[in-house]
């Protein structure tokens, strides 16, 4: 029994004082309960971020192709989303007797759009809200980012997007289509691709900042976004991330001439539409994590940011949402790329580039001091 | 706090790991494997070795696991492929998850579970940072074991290449 007693305590903190009943409740509602409405905040926000990307970003091509874009629902079709969502849920769905496995056919979009979910958890949305009054209430310090700054934030990211893989991959193969399986194995193909050159842009960027708390990294930006010192690692990330998203040009997971809708052909109804959002999402989290690397985050212009937390996290807004605009507009204007053309881009030209910007960035990093 | 979270991602381990073993289809098995290095993940950060979580779920369950998944979409082996099993293979396994089962008892019973604590504590770690402390470590003290990993690693990669194209 004392042995037991001995291999849990070494799994509290060590040095921490007995805590009483009251301590004890608080602990569990500072270690649970705040969390968790952070969380719920989060999803819901994240959902509907995503009904009003797609809303968005049809109406952004419409103008690009000179046409109106969804106005029927609501003012602006501001409705659109929303009858999206219903006509999505309504919709008759069958499963047919051919898949693989049941159970992995329909959890499937699931693990997509939690890992979707799960990634903007590291994300600094601002900076800590400090503690102020709210007719007499005493509202204590809010910090605006979900998890708490452990200093493995950028490789988080890095496993999350790792466990989405599942998501398509588990679809196309439980579907039992041969366009399904096809579009899985392009899928996960160009995914582990181009996480490469990814983590290469990502790597420069982290020998600048010497930290891997997204936090500190935000910090680090104050006076310099590092858009301005690693121009190179900025498009490379903005290039991956659209390959990382499923994004035109590099939607070949879905090519719908040659494989009428990849790994997602066999999927109607809302399963598809959680692919979607999971599709979307990831573009969110692609674009705020765009953002915090290069963009300076919430910090940068320091003299904005440090007016008041708000509009600092006004500005991490402004620059997700400039950069889902971009994702939108290269949507809009450049045409799909050959698979064999894709993979070529990546092993032959980005990664390589990637490295010789690394080389460049640590040998620079270890001549100047400071 | 600490104590429910072990006790919870524990059993989910202990379930995912009994799946693995008795699920009749691979790709189920597959999943529960996942579902295990998932849920050990989450044992290390409790323990305080977040890094160490994380390159388990980069490395384990975003890599291998994957690599599993891929063989068995080529492959498909949906028809149960135990046809071909020995009879002496079940004596044999039998005998080695008994001598397992008795070294972990013998070591649950017999040694002392939470081990010494070391150079790194808690605290240390907190300071120094949990990347740095591995790194430091591993381009010091075990710089010579590292490297010969990563010599064979490129060794591995260069026989995938040479072994996939013959007429490169």
């Amino acid at each position: 029994m004392g042995r037991k007693t001995i291999f849990f305590s070494n799994l509290r903190e060590a040095g921490k004082p007995e805590q009483t009943e009251t301590g004890k409740l608080m602990d569990w509602i500072a270690n649970l309960l705040i969390p968790l409405i952070k969380s719920l905040i989060l999803v819901i926000g994240l959902l509907v971020g995503f009904a009003y990307m797609t809303w968005a970003e049809r109406k952004l091509c419409a103008r690009f192709q000179l046409r109106y874009g969804p106005n029927r629902a609501g003012p602006f079709g501001l409705l659109q989303p929303v009858a999206d969502a219903f006509k999505a849920i309504f919709k008759e769905e069958a499963i047919f007797g051919q898949v693989h496995s049941k159970v992995i056919y329909v959890i499937a979009p699931g693990i997509s759009l939690a890992a979707a979910l799960l990634a903007f958890a590291v994300v600094p949305v601002g900076p800590t809200i400090n503690s102020f009054q709210v007719f007499g209430f005493q509202v204590p310090d809010i910090s605006l980012h979900l998890a708490a700054d452990v200093n493995i934030g950028v490789l988080y990211l890095f496993a999350i997007a790792g466990l989405g893989t599942y998501g398509i991959v588990l679809g196309g193969w439980s579907s039992n289509n041969k366009y399904s399986l096809l579009g899985a194995l392009r899928t996960t193909a160009q995914l582990i691709s181009y996480e490469l050159p990814m983590g290469l842009a990502i790597v420069s960027v982290l020998l600048l900042s010497e930290s891997l708390s997204l936090v500190k990294i935000v910090e680090k930006q104050a006076v310099l976004p590092f858009v301005v010192l690693q121009p190179v690692a900025a498009l490379i990330y903005l290039i991956c991330g659209l390959a990382e998203t499923n994004r035109s040009p590099f939607d070949l997971p879905e090519t719908e001439n040659e494989l009428v809708s990849g790994f997602a052909t066999e999927y109607g109804g809302i399963k598809f539409a959680v692919f979607f959002m999971a599709e979307y999402i990831n573009m969110i989290v692609v674009s705020a994590v765009t953002a915090t690397l290069f963009l300076g985050g919430w910090q940068w212009p320091a003299f904005l940011a440090d007016l008041h937390p708000l509009i600092a996290v006004g500005l991490f807004f402004v620059k997700t949402a400039f950069v889902l605009f971009l994702f939108v507009w290269i949507r809009a204007s450049l045409p799909r790329v050959r698979y064999d053309k894709l993979m070529k881009f990546c092993w032959k030209f980005l990664f390589p580039l990637a490295l010789v910007n690394l080389a460049v960035t640590a040998v620079v990093v270890a001549l100047l001091p400071g | 706090m600490e104590l429910a979270l072990f006790v919870v991602l524990a059993v989910i381990a202990v379930i995912a790991a009994a799946g693995v073993v008795l699920s009749k289809k691979a790709a189920t098995g597959a999943l529960f494997l996942l579902l295990n290095f998932c849920t050990l993940a989450g044992l290390y950060i409790l323990l305080n070795a977040q890094f160490i979580a994380v390159a388990q779920v980069i490395i384990y369950a975003g890599a291998i696991v994957v690599l599993f998944l891929f063989v068995l979409m080529l492959l498909s082996p949906g028809k149960e492929e135990s046809q071909d099993r020995k009879p002496y293979i079940r004596v044999f396994a039998v005998f080695l998850a008994v001598l397992m089962l008795g070294e972990v008892g013998y070591v649950a019973f017999t040694g002392v579970l939470s081990g010494t604590p070391g150079q790194y504590t808690p605290e240390k770690i907190a300071e120094v940072g949990n990347v740095q402390a591995i790194g430091q470590v591993l381009f010091t003290d075990f710089l010579l074991p590292f490297e010969l990993a990563s010599v064979l690693l490129l060794v591995g990669i260069v026989g995938a290449v040479v072994l996939a194209k013959r007429e490169l």
